[in-house]
């Protein structure tokens, strides 16, 4: 098993003519990513050369979702259009019994992802990842399910769950595992926006319940209270090992740091917070991110799993 | 983006919330023709900055750094005191809590009418990230530093949420004013200005309105008399008059640059510059210098869609940092492909021409050929695999070490 995503789920993304659309659906194509379809208003019936084969482009998701059956929908839209491009997907997978929305699309108005998250949470079958994340893979035997734009060949299946709110930062934690013979159950990038939809703790549930993963490493980054939440759960309900790192230990209050979700203010948010929540969670800390892989290997021995 | 509070105020007067009459003054003159004009024997001089704690604040002089005046928001009872507190205020360097020691040059000057006060309160609009709304916060403990209500009497601090889609409910505006105290047509007065406030949040693309104080008048009155307003700047397409209320005086120079090239770009104190892709990356990376005994220079994202054109301008940015004695590259290739990096590099340092250290780590997409192009260029370049190597490399190069 995986969480979210498997070898075999259905891909269609909304966005495919675009040229981000069209250069990760390559990319995915290229990873063995089943790539079902994809949707621009105006340009269904259209078709999408990508390396594998061509697939077809509907008008709506809604359309989209009955000629193909797809279980996921990945967003490439524009920032401006994003958030109800995100609405279009809650609504059709509701329809239709449910999927999972992933968006990538950085930039989106936060009262615009009030309305979405809105949507969203009103729809009980439907879960969104992102937006402002690098999505979500799910590495196979040969390739495997990639939604999103991460590289995919940096992975490798294994039985360590990632969850991050940065995108080349869970590159690394990917690597970590990498550099001590691990590979990976699902790698999921929830992104570093203020107002997203799937938070850490989706993430930690879904990685304690599934089979695949013996262990998680958890990356979060200054601003908000995620981390701190995420937690005080884990110390009630996680029995897996967590190894966690923060980034941004040494970034001054009041300054944005690239992510729009990333700011101390009002002396809350800082990493020191944050690493203290975690120790006092169980959870292992890593200081330094090139520290992950043998902080990974101390928890993986204390547990018996190696 | 932020604003001013005399811009503030025109957004408020807009929206229907009740101000004070004032006018905005840019020279002394300005302020007299301002008190003159205005009806009124008593009048507030507020020096106009970005940041907070302006009455508490301390105005000095450019060129001599020597104390001017204390308090950058002054009360008036006379033509000469706003002649005298004008003179005091405008080009002066006003430095408070949040403007760091550097302060900033008081360039905007607003001239209000007085206002009798029966009570100060707090009020403040913003996005909750964990509630995903809009979040009112309101005090009866107004005009004082809620950072520190907050933390020493949270109970003295009144939360409310609007709906996400239906906004704000009038039963929770209610609510609010009653655990404010407020009756008769205070309590009236504070539904509405709570009602137009949250339609102005939405309608505006805010990410913050705050009030401190928001006071009562003697007659029961209630007046916003301050106004820090901020907004998404990702909402910006949608409001093209953001454009013309921008004060760029008010921004570093650098940073709207680097903005412009799709950088993010933030200037720290230390002395290794940092080019990094990914927020999360950048962060991590000065980190991990600091680990090494080291200070980063600055934080600096590259972003995904980096070209030889914006690594140059970012390579540029870091350059002007007198301050800085050594580079760190930090590249995890995902879309970006190390060997054009690699080949960027090389080109800025000469266009430029590096004299510092510089140290690369590449992984990811095309790592192998980013190196190879770095092993055979003529520029003495320190290449490792880790970033905990690299920035132990660059902290003990920039000490001298080997």
């Amino acid at each position: 098993m995986s969480i979210w995503i498997h070898e075999e789920s259905k891909v269609l993304i909304q966005g495919i003519t675009g040229k981000q659309g069209t250069f990760h659906g390559t990319k995915m194509d290229e990873y063995n990513t089943n790539v079902v379809g994809g949707v621009t208003p105006g340009k269904g019936g259209q078709f999408v050369e990508l390396p594998n084969k061509k697939v077809p482009v509907f008008n709506t998701v809604s359309e989209g979702l009955d000629e193909t059956g797809a279980d996921v929908s990945l967003i490439y839209v524009p920032a401006r259009f994003a958030a109800a491009a995100i609405i279009e997907a809650a609504d059709a997978f509701q329809e239709k019994g449910g999927g999972l929305i992933v968006c990538i699309t950085e930039g989106i108005p936060i009262l615009d992802m009030i309305k979405a998250v809105a949507r969203v949470d009103q729809c009980p079958e439907v879960r969104l990842i992102g937006p402002n994340c690098p999505g979500i893979i799910t590495p196979g035997d040969v390739g495997g399910c990639k939604a999103g734009i991460m590289p995919g060949f940096i992975h490798a299946k294994g039985r360590i769950g990632i969850v991050s709110k940065s995108g080349t930062l869970t590159y690394e934690a990917v690597a970590q595992t990498m550099s001590v013979g691990e590979g990976q159950s699902t790698c999921v990038g929830i992104g570093g926006d203020p107002v997203n939809g799937t938070g850490f703790i989706d993430c930690l549930d879904a990685f304690e319940n599934d089979p695949q993963t013996v262990a998680v490493v958890m990356i979060g980054e200054i601003g908000g209270s995620a981390e701190e939440e995420a937690a005080d759960w884990v110390a009630k309900n996680m029995t897996k090992p967590i190894v966690g790192f923060v980034a941004g230990s040494t970034a001054p209050p009041g300054k944005r740091m690239g992510h729009a979700g990333a700011i101390i203010s009002g002396g809350k948010g800082t990493a020191a917070e944050k690493f203290k929540a975690f120790e006092n969670a169980g959870i292992y800390v890593a200081r330094d991110p090139s520290e992950i892989g043998n902080v990974l290997v101390r928890a993986l021995k204390d547990a018996g799993l190696r | 983006m932020n604003i001013h509070e005399y811009q503030g105020k025109i957004l408020f007067k807009q929206a229907g919330v009740k101000v004070q009459d004032g006018v905005h003054c840019k020279t002394i003159d300005d302020a007299l023709n301002a008190y003159d004009s205005l009806d009124s024997k008593v009048v507030a001089v507020k020096s106009q900055i970005h940041a907070g704690g302006r009455g508490k604040g301390s105005l000095y002089d450019q060129e001599t750094d020597n104390l001017v005046m204390e308090g950058g928001v002054k009360i008036a009872f006379s033509r000469d005191e706003v002649e005298q507190y004008a003179r005091n205020i405008i080009g002066r360097k006003l430095v408070t809590k949040q403007t760091g020691s550097s302060g900033k040059i008081v360039n905007n000057l607003y001239v209000e009418a007085g206002c009798s006060i029966a009570h100060e309160y707090y009020l403040a609009l913003l996005v909750d990230r964990e509630a995903k709304t809009i979040l009112i916060m309101a005090s009866t403990e107004g005009g004082m530093d809620i950072e520190e209500v907050a933390e020493k009497t949270p109970e003295a601090i009144h939360k409310i949420w609007t709906h996400p889609v239906d906004g704000l409910n009038e039963k929770d505006a209610l609510e609010m004013a009653d655990k404010l105290g407020l009756d008769g047509h205070s309590k009236q007065d504070l539904v509405s200005m709570l009602e137009s406030l949250s339609r102005m949040f939405i309608e505006k693309d805010c990410s913050m309105i705050e009030i401190n104080p928001l006071v009562k008048s003697d007659s029961g009155d209630m007046i916003a008399l301050d106004a820090k307003v901020s907004f998404d700047d990702n909402a910006s397409f949608r409001h093209p008059w953001m454009e013309e209320m921008r004060d760029y005086s008010e921004e570093e120079e650098v940073e709207i640059r680097a903005h412009d090239h799709g950088l993010s770009y933030v200037k720290l104190d230390g002395n290794i510059g940092c080019l990094v892709n990914g927020a999360g990356l950048a962060m991590a990376s000065m980190d991990v210098i600091k680990l090494y005994g080291g200070e980063p220079a600055n934080f600096l994202d590259i972003g995904g869609g980096a070209t030889k054109e914006s690594i140059t301008t970012a390579f540029g940015i870091i350059l002007e940092d007198e301050n800085v004695e050594g580079i760190l590259v930090n590249i995890f290739g995902g879309i970006i492909q190390c060997d054009m990096v690699a080949r960027s590099v090389i080109e800025a340092s000469n266009e430029l021409g590096l004299q510092v250290p510089l140290v690369v780590r590449f992984s990811g997409t095309n790592h192998v050929e980013g190196k190879e192009v770095l092993d055979h260029c003529d520029l003495d370049v320190h290449t490792s695999s880790t970033l905990a190597e690299a920035a132990e490399k660059i902290v003990n190069l920039t000490r001298g070490e080997e």
